[in-house]
C-alpha cells in the first residue's frame, strides 16, 4: 500500500462517516415528528417510487426544465458507476479496474463523457434561469432568501467543478497513453477534442491526472457532506419521500381519531374511550394538543417532506392565493418546517445556513412571537393559514409529492380547537352550523322550500321529512 | 324519505341536496333542475327535507374537527336508520366529504356527483338532451372544482355532459389536474379573503371570459399563466356573446356569477350549473 492510498483511505472514511452522523441527526429530527402508520400496500408504494422518483413523472409537466433536470439526473446516476471505481482504485492502488469489461468499459466512458458535456451546459441554461434580471417568477419570492438563493447556485458550480475534474483527469490520462504509445482501455469522445488544450510533458500530465482524480473523489465527498445542509438533499430524499407519499384520494383528510372517541362518547354515553396514552414507566403522557403548533406536532410524514424539498417553487407558482397576492407560500411552509426543526432540535449540519436569523421572514412585517417560538407564530403566521383554499393545487404540482396542505390544516385545527383563534366571520359559520345545521343562518325548517314551486307531474316521489 | 320508509319503500338513490341547494336561491334552481332530470327519467329516489344537515366539510376545512365529526355522526346516524346505499349530490363538498371521509367513522355508501350521474343518463340513452333549448354552437367552458378534480380525479364526467350539449367545449388553460381553484373552498366562502391584489374569483372569471372571448392578450396577463405551455389559446372568434360557463359546484357557481357581474358581463355571459344545461336541453324547463 502506498502513502496515497492511506491518505484516501482515510479521507474516504472520513468522507462517508461525517455522512452517515449527518444523516442519523436528520432521522432523529424526522422521528420527532407524531407517530403515523405508513406500512402496507408495498407493491403499490414501490410503483410509485419508480414512476414519480425515479421516472420523473411529475417533471414532465413543463418540458423545458423537465429535459434539463433529465439530464443533470441520468447525468449524476451514470457518473456514479464511475465512482464505484475510483473508489476501488483508490484503495487498492489499481487504475481503471473496470477497463477489462472492454466494449461495456467503452460505452460506459463514452456515454459519461457525454451526459458530462450535456450536464455544464444544462448547468448553463439553470444559472442563466434563475440569474437572469428577471428570473422564472418561481425562483424569487420572499422565502428565497439570501441563503436559499446561493444555495441553489453553489450546486450549479459544484456540478460544474466536478466536470471539469472528471475531464482533467481523462484528458491528462488519454494523452499520457498516446505520448507513451499505449492504449487507454474505454471511450473518450470529448477528451481526445481537449488533448491539444494539454501539455506534452510526461510528468505534468501524470500531475494533472492525479489532480484531476483527487479533485473529482474529494469533490464528490465534499457534495455529499454539503447535501444535508442544502435543498440538494433532494436527491436523496425524493425516494423515501414519493414511497411514503399518500395514497388517498386529495380530498381526503386525515380524521382526528382522539376527537371521534369524544364525539362517540358524547353520542353514546355507554361507549368505551379507550385508556389514555402512558408513558413507558407508567405515568400519564402529557395529552397530545389537537393539530400542529410546532414540528413536533405534525406527522414524521411532513417532517420528510421537509427535508425532501427541492424549493422549487412548482407549488406556490399554482397557489392560487400566492397567485393574488396574498402571503400565503406552500413552499415557505415547508421551508420554515424545515428551519424550524433545526432550530428546535440540534442542527445535524456543518454548515447551518438554514436558519433565518437576522433575515426578515416576510416581505410585509408581522410582528413575531419571539417569546413562544414555535413553527405555528414564529415562522408561519396566521394570516398565511386563513389564505389557503384547500384546493390542493400545490399537492398536485409537487415534483416529489410533498403535501404542503396537511400541514396548513393542522396548523388551522390548532388554531380553532386550541386557541380558538378563527376569524370571526368563521366563528359565526361554526355556530351557524351547530345551531342550524347549516354554515349560512338559515332555519332547518326552509330547507325543503325548494321543492314549493316545483311542477312536477308526481309530487308524491319527492318525500318530505 | 320518512314517508318513503313509512309506506315500507326503499328509494334506488338518495339525493343529498346540500345546504347550499337548499337555501342558496341560485342553487335552488339547480336543485329543481335536478330533480326535474330524476323525475324524467323516473328514478325511485327520496331526499332527507329535514332530516339533512351540514356534512360537516365548511368546518373540517377550517380546521374545527370536532364540529365536523358532531355532523358527521348525525349524518351517518341518519344514513343507517333508513339504509342508505347510495347517494347523489349536485356538490363536490358533500360528495367529497361523504364518499371519503366518512367511511373512517363508519358510514360507507357508494356515493356519486350528479356529474357522473347525468354522464351514465346520457351514456345510457335516458336523457338525450334534445327537445329543448339547443347549444349548438354556442362556447361554453368548463371550470373544474378543486374537490371533484384534483380531489376526486372526476374531469371527464362533466365534459361528456357537455359535449352531449353539442356546444362548442373550449378549455382554460388552467384545466383539469392544473385547474385553478375559485377562491371559495376550504371555507373561504365564509370569510373575506386576506389582503393581496386581486381576488382569487376575479383571476378565474378573466381567464374564463378570456378563452370564451378568444382573447390571447387577457390570457397572457393573468398571474401564472405560462405561455407556451399545452394547453391552447382559442382563436378570437366573436367577442364571446351568449356564452357559458359551466359548474359543477354551488360554491363556483357563486363565485364565477360574482365574477361576471364583476366584469360586467352578466348580459352575454351565464353561469349554469350541468343540471341546468341538462334539464334545459332535454325541455325540462318550468
Ligand atoms: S391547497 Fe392551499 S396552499 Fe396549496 S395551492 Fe391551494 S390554496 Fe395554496
Ligand atoms: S414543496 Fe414541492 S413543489 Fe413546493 S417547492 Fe418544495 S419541492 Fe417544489
Amino acid at each position: 500500500m502506498t502513502i496515497q492510498n492511506i491518505i484516501f483511505l482515510l479521507v474516504a472514511i472520513a468522507g462517508f462517516g461525517l455522512f452517515a452522523w449527518q444523516v442519523r441527526k436528520i432521522r432523529a429530527n424526522i422521528l420527532a415528528g407524531r407517530d403515523r402508520d405508513m406500512s402496507g400496500n408495498v407493491s403499490e408504494r414501490l410503483n410509485k417510487t419508480l414512476l414519480v422518483a425515479f421516472g420523473q413523472q411529475k417533471m414532465f409537466k413543463r418540458i423545458t426544465p423537465a429535459l434539463l433536470h433529465l439530464v443533470v439526473y441520468v447525468g449524476f446516476l451514470v457518473i456514479n458507476i464511475e465512482v464505484i471505481e475510483i473508489l476501488i482504485d483508490g484503495i487498492f492502488g489499481t487504475h481503471r479496474v473496470l477497463g477489462f469489461m472492454g466494449p461495456v468499459y467503452a460505452a460506459l466512458t463514452g456515454t459519461n463523457e457525454i451526459l458530462g458535456a450535456l450536464v455544464v451546459l444544462a448547468v448553463a441554461a439553470f444559472w442563466w434561469r434563475r440569474n437572469r434580471s428577471q428570473p422564472v417568477r418561481r425562483f424569487t419570492g420572499p422565502e428565497l432568501r439570501a441563503w436559499p438563493k446561493l444555495d441553489a447556485n453553489i450546486i450549479l458550480y459544484v456540478e460544474v467543478i466536478l466536470m471539469l475534474a472528471l475531464f482533467t483527469m481523462n484528458t491528462a490520462d488519454l494523452k499520457l497513453h498516446q505520448l507513451e504509445g499505449r492504449d487507454l482501455a474505454g471511450a473518450f469522445p470529448i477528451s481526445s477534442l481537449l488533448t491539444g488544450l494539454f501539455p506534452s510533458n510526461a510528468t505534468a500530465l501524470e500531475v494533472l491526472e492525479r489532480v484531476g482524480w483527487w479533485a473529482h473523489i474529494v469533490g464528490i465527498l465534499l457534495f455529499l457532506n454539503y447535501l444535508p445542509s442544502s435543498k440538494h438533499f433532494h436527491i436523496i430524499m425524493a425516494f423515501p419521500n414519493v414511497y411514503y407519499s399518500r395514497l388517498v384520494p386529495q380530498g381526503q383528510f386525515s380524521n382526528v381519531d382522539s376527537i371521534t372517541h369524544e364525539v362517540k362518547a358524547m353520542m353514546d354515553p355507554s361507549y368505551q374511550v379507550p385508556a389514555p396514552a402512558t408513558n413507558p414507566d407508567g405515568s400519564a403522557a402529557a395529552p397530545t394538543p389537537f393539530g400542529a403548533k410546532d414540528v413536533n406536532d405534525l406527522a414524521w410524514t411532513n417532517l420528510l417532506n421537509a427535508y425532501s424539498c427541492t424549493e422549487c417553487g412548482r407549488c406556490t407558482s399554482v397557489c392560487p392565493a400566492n397567485l393574488t397576492g396574498k402571503l400565503l407560500s406552500p413552499r415557505k411552509v415547508i421551508m420554515d418546517t424545515r428551519d424550524r426543526m433545526e432550530e428546535k432540535y440540534n442542527s445535524p449540519l456543518i454548515f447551518q445556513p438554514n436558519l433565518y436569523g437576522a433575515e426578515a421572514k416576510h416581505a410585509e412585517a408581522e410582528v413575531i412571537d419571539k417569546e413562544n417560538h414555535t413553527l405555528l407564530r414564529g415562522y408561519v403566521t396566521p394570516e398565511e393559514l386563513w389564505a389557503c383554499t384547500t384546493c390542493n393545487a400545490c399537492v398536485e404540482a409537487c415534483p416529489v409529492n410533498i403535501n404542503p396542505l396537511e400541514s396548513i390544516v393542522e396548523m388551522r385545527r390548532f388554531l380553532v380547537l386550541e386557541e380558538s383563534a378563527a376569524p370571526n366571520s368563521l366563528n359565526v359559520m361554526f355556530s351557524n352550523i351547530e345551531n342550524n345545521g347549516a354554515p349560512w343562518a338559515f332555519s332547518p325548517s326552509d330547507r325543503f322550500n325548494w321543492a314549493d314551486d316545483l311542477y312536477v307531474a308526481d309530487k308524491q316521489n319527492i318525500a318530505t321529512a | 324519505m320518512a314517508d318513503l320508509a313509512a309506506r315500507g319503500e326503499e328509494p334506488e338513490i338518495l339525493f343529498w341536496v346540500g345546504c347550499a341547494g337548499a337555501f342558496d336561491d341560485r342553487y335552488k334552481r339547480v336543485t329543481r333542475a335536478f330533480v326535474r332530470i330524476l323525475e324524467h327519467v323516473g328514478v325511485k329516489y327520496a331526499v332527507l327535507g329535514m332530516e339533512e344537515t351540514c356534512t360537516g366539510d365548511p368546518a373540517k376545512r377550517a380546521g374545527n374537527e370536532f364540529l365536523f365529526q358532531m355532523q358527521a355522526m348525525q349524518n351517518i346516524t341518519t344514513f343507517e336508520g333508513y339504509g342508505i346505499k347510495k347517494i347523489v349530490t349536485a356538490c363536490p363538498h358533500c360528495f367529497n366529504t361523504i364518499k371519503n371521509e366518512y367511511p373512517a367513522l363508519g358510514g360507507n355508501y357508494e356515493v356519486i356527483h350528479h356529474s357522473t350521474f347525468l354522464q351514465q343518463l346520457i351514456n345510457e340513452g335516458r336523457v338525450k338532451v334534445e327537445g329543448g333549448e339547443s347549444y349548438k354552437g354556442r362556447r361554453i367552458t368548463f371550470h373544474d372544482s378543486c374537490y371533484l378534480g384534483r380531489a376526486n380525479n372526476i374531469y371527464e364526467a362533466p365534459r361528456a355532459v357537455l359535449e352531449a350539449l353539442d356546444a362548442d367545449l373550449v378549455e382554460m388553460k388552467r384545466s383539469k389536474a392544473n385547474g385553478l381553484c375559485c377562491g371559495a373552498g376550504g371555507a373561504q366562502m365564509w370569510k373575506e379573503p386576506e389582503p393581496g391584489k386581486k381576488d382569487i374569483n376575479i383571476e378565474r372569471t378573466e381567464e374564463a371570459l378570456a378563452t370564451l372571448d378568444g382573447n390571447a392578450a387577457a390570457l397572457d396577463n393573468l398571474y401564472g399563466v405560462e405561455s407556451g405551455n399545452a394547453g391552447a389559446t382559442p382563436a378570437p372568434k366573436g367577442n364571446g356573446q351568449n356564452s357559458i360557463i359551466a359548474v359543477g359546484c354551488p360554491f363556483c357557481m357563486t363565485m364565477m356569477s360574482d365574477g361576471v357581474k364583476g366584469k360586467e358581463r352578466e348580459n352575454n355571459v351565464q353561469v349554469f350549473d350541468l343540471a341546468e344545461l341538462v334539464a334545459s336541453a332535454e325541455g325540462l324547463n318550468a
